[in-house]
């Protein structure tokens, strides 16, 4: 009860100060791998319809937070996670949860392109089947029309959808790997360094997309470019050794950081 | 004694290796960074041009005298031989041999002892011959070796060259010693096939080759060459095979995924090199496995439910060679499933798929060209086991697709045509020749075509 008074408060805020609601929440996260602690309580606010950037140098712990966020450290036999982590309020680690369900509510697009070995049509089908969201082939044939487009894919590959989806360049299959998170209709979407494997146009071509999907989804993002942080994000988070140093309007990040690892971070003086 | 000469030899080597170095050391008075090649370069060179023109001498004569003895034993006895055909010839100069230098004898007489007498002092010559052509080489090759031994000497060079040479004569080996088995094969299938008419080995369904010389229409030493029809040997192999695949290949499979995507890094320390302990077995042992605990096992299963299973039943032994086969599927299906990225199963999984839905949907169908393959090389394997029906296949060849009905595999005819007392050109010992061609013909295909399936998929992911 008393978290749901907290949320509804936090929401009033919010409204008070013109903020979007929050749709994820993490507190006092902390991951051990083994012996090794990775996180250390940290407290951060994933916004609707905003992309969140998270950022700093290598091994910061920031990709580790984002996988705690649809639990995909459950694949890791060693990782170990502690604290609470929320989604519209409930907890994704209580053991009530599906966490089948809640990685399709909770989608994730990976570092390197990982397109299935299947036809296009296939791979972003491939959510839709598994959780039986479509009625009809004709259903299906929709979702995955819609999602190819929300992705700005669909003109490029309509005449080859029957063709492997390893077949087509490295931004291209990005965009393929983002409809196919797509199609499950998330209502978060998980970006793990999406454009570090893709060149500055096929990059160029991401961020735009990004942006244009904040519309409908909320979308945190791990990158390693300052300048894609600044240029996609809204808010931006700075991670450093495990520990979450800084958070706040991405504005204000990279203009007047508070703290003064930030600013050294942003402005290259390390990292 | 041979034997002591190449002791003797390698002793020389090994002190030629120790005198190069020491030269190469003294002539730039221990500074050794002013030498091209190591010292132990030098020492090596020394020791390979002592001993390995002397080795090879060694082996030559090794290889040529008894030809060159047999043949001088020949034109020596030419007159007592006259009367003689090829194969008594033969068997002459082998009883020579064997009197002169320890054997089994067949029986001898005076031209034979005399033949063995001539045989003793033709081979202590030939001795002190290569005795003294190996160490006038080994002297000849240090001599020649140890005036070169400089520091600007690029003994290294030399070194390597031979060593080369060395590893291409190896590998030449093994490919001339697959070479003549085949062509060996393909001869000896050719004589047999001028006997019996290929399309009637190939075709027929009728085997028995033990009655080959007696019963009906064989009169003169004619061959009944209606009785060598392949027909049914084939399809007990394919039979034994398929139930074999029918265990193996589900069972295998499952193990592989189990173990590669399930299983903890603990229970995957031990339950792969049990698994792998199961391919260590001897096949023989899986044999009398087989034939004493399996067999008896589905007669006494068929009997209370009313089948009649026989003693010697395909499925007995199927099911051992599939038992048999399991650690090499799975460790094949594994090491493909491996190689299936994780960034794969990470997609799948961050779509909210389950674990047995990656594996359905994104794992298996990426490793399934691996895994067509590796069911094929257990094929080839299963086609090519021999102790396992040796010892629980039957012997007859029943042509039937019944499980429960002993059959015969080409594998176990061969054997059988093979041990005992056999004149070693009749139609019948030939007929292993032709059947042992037709096994290679079909594992070497399996494996080309598995070989190919993996080099396509190998190309996919690197």
């Amino acid at each position: 009860m008393n978290i749901m008074t907290e949320a509804g408060v936090e929401q009033k805020l919010a409204q008070r100060t013109n903020e979007p609601p929050i749709k994820m929440k993490g507190e006092k996260v902390n991951v051990h791998y083994g012996e090794k602690r990775a996180l250390f309580d940290v407290d951060l606010d994933v916004r609707e319809n905003q992309v969140t950037a998270l950022i700093g140098p290598s091994g910061c712990g920031k990709s580790t937070f984002l996988r705690c966020l649809n639990r995909m450290n459950d694949t890791i036999d060693i990782a170990r996670v502690s604290g609470k982590i929320t989604l519209d309020g409930e907890d994704v680690y209580d053991p009530k949860i599906d966490v089948v369900e809640l990685r399709a509510r909770v989608g994730m697009v990976f570092q390197k392109p990982n397109p299935f070995p299947k036809s296009i049509y296939e791979n972003v089908a491939y959510g839709p089947r598994i959780h039986g969201l479509a009625k009809s082939k004709a259903d299906l044939d929709g979702i995955v029309e819609s999602s190819l487009k929300k992705a700005g894919l669909f003109n490029e590959v309509k005449d080859r959808l029957l063709e492997s989806g390893t077949g087509l360049s490295g931004g291209q299959q990005q965009r393929l790997c983002i409809a196919r998170a797509i199609a499950v209709s998330p209502e978060v979407i998980l970006m793990d360094e999406p454009c570090s494997a893709l060149d500055p146009i096929a990059t160029a071509r991401v961020e735009e997309l990004i942006d244009e999907l904040r519309e409908n989804y909320t979308i945190v993002i791990v990158t390693h470019s300052m300048q894609q942080a600044a240029r996609v994000s809204q808010r931006t988070a700075m991670f450093h050794l495990g520990y979450l140093v800084e958070e706040g309007a991405t504005e204000k990040m990279f203009t007047n950081p508070d703290d003064k690892r930030t600013q050294d971070y942003i402005t290259g003086r390390f990292g | 004694m041979v034997g002591y000469l190449v002791l003797l030899l390698l002793a020389l080597a090994a002190a030629a290796w120790w005198l190069g170095r020491s030269r190469a050391v003294a002539s730039v008075n221990g500074e050794v960074a002013r030498l091209h090649s190591l010292p132990g370069q030098h020492g090596m060179f020394l020791a390979l041009f002592t001993a390995g023109p002397a080795l090879l001498a060694v082996i030559i004569w090794a290889m040529a005298t008894p030809g060159i003895e047999s043949s001088i034993i020949a034109n020596r006895f030419a007159a007592e031989l006259s009367g003689m055909g090829v194969p008594q010839v033969e068997a002459f100069i082998r009883d020579a041999r064997a009197i002169a230098f320890g054997g089994v004898v067949g029986f001898t007489d005076a031209t034979k002892e005399a033949a063995a007498a001539a045989y003793r002092s033709i081979h202590a010559t030939s001795l002190w011959i290569i005795w003294i052509v190996a160490l006038a080489l080994a002297a000849a090759g240090f001599f020649w070796a140890y005036g070169r031994i400089a520091p600007a000497y690029r003994a290294r060079h030399v070194v390597e060259r031979i060593l080369r040479a060395f590893l291409i004569l190896c590998s030449v080996v093994a490919i001339l010693t697959t070479i003549g088995i085949v062509l060996s094969l393909i001869f000896e299938s050719l004589r047999f096939f001028q006997q019996v008419p290929f399309y009637k080995f190939l075709f027929g369904t009728h085997w028995s080759p033990q009655s080959a010389f007696t019963g009906a229409g064989t009169e003169a030493g004619a061959v009944n060459e209606d009785i060598f029809g392949a027909v049914p040997l084939f399809a007990g192999t394919l039979l034994i095979t398929f139930i074999a695949m029918l265990v193996a290949a589900p069972i295998g499979l499952m193990a592989a995924i189990y173990l590669s995507d399930y299983a903890s890094k603990s229970v995957r320390a031990v339950a792969k090199p049990v698994l792998e302990i199961l391919a260590g077995i001897p096949t023989v042992v899986y044999g009398f496995f087989a034939a004493l605990t399996v067999a008896p096992f589905f007669r006494g299963m068929g009997e209370s439910l009313g089948l009649d299973v026989a003693s010697e039943s395909a499925l007995a032994a199927g099911v051992v060679m599939g038992i048999m086969i399991i650690p090499f599927v799975s460790s094949l299906s594994d090491d493909v499933i491996n190689a299936v990225p994780q960034s794969l199963r990470d997609g799948s999984a961050g779509l909210g798929a389950t674990k047995s839905e990656t594996i359905r949907k994104v794992v298996l169908p990426a490793a399934l060209p691996g895994i067509v393959s590796a069911m094929l090389l257990a094929v080839s394997r299963a086609i090519g086991e021999t102790m396992i029906v040796v010892m629980a296949a039957g012997l007859a060849a029943n042509l039937t697709a019944n499980p429960l009905e002993a059959v015969t595999t080409v594998t176990v005819q061969i054997v059988t045509l093979l041990v005992g007392d056999q004149e070693f050109d009749s139609a019948k010992t030939l007929a292993a020749f032709a059947l042992g061609l037709v096994l290679f013909c079909i594992t070497l295909a399996l494996n080309i075509v598995a070989l190919r399936v993996v080099q396509k998929y190998r190309e996919q992911y690197d």
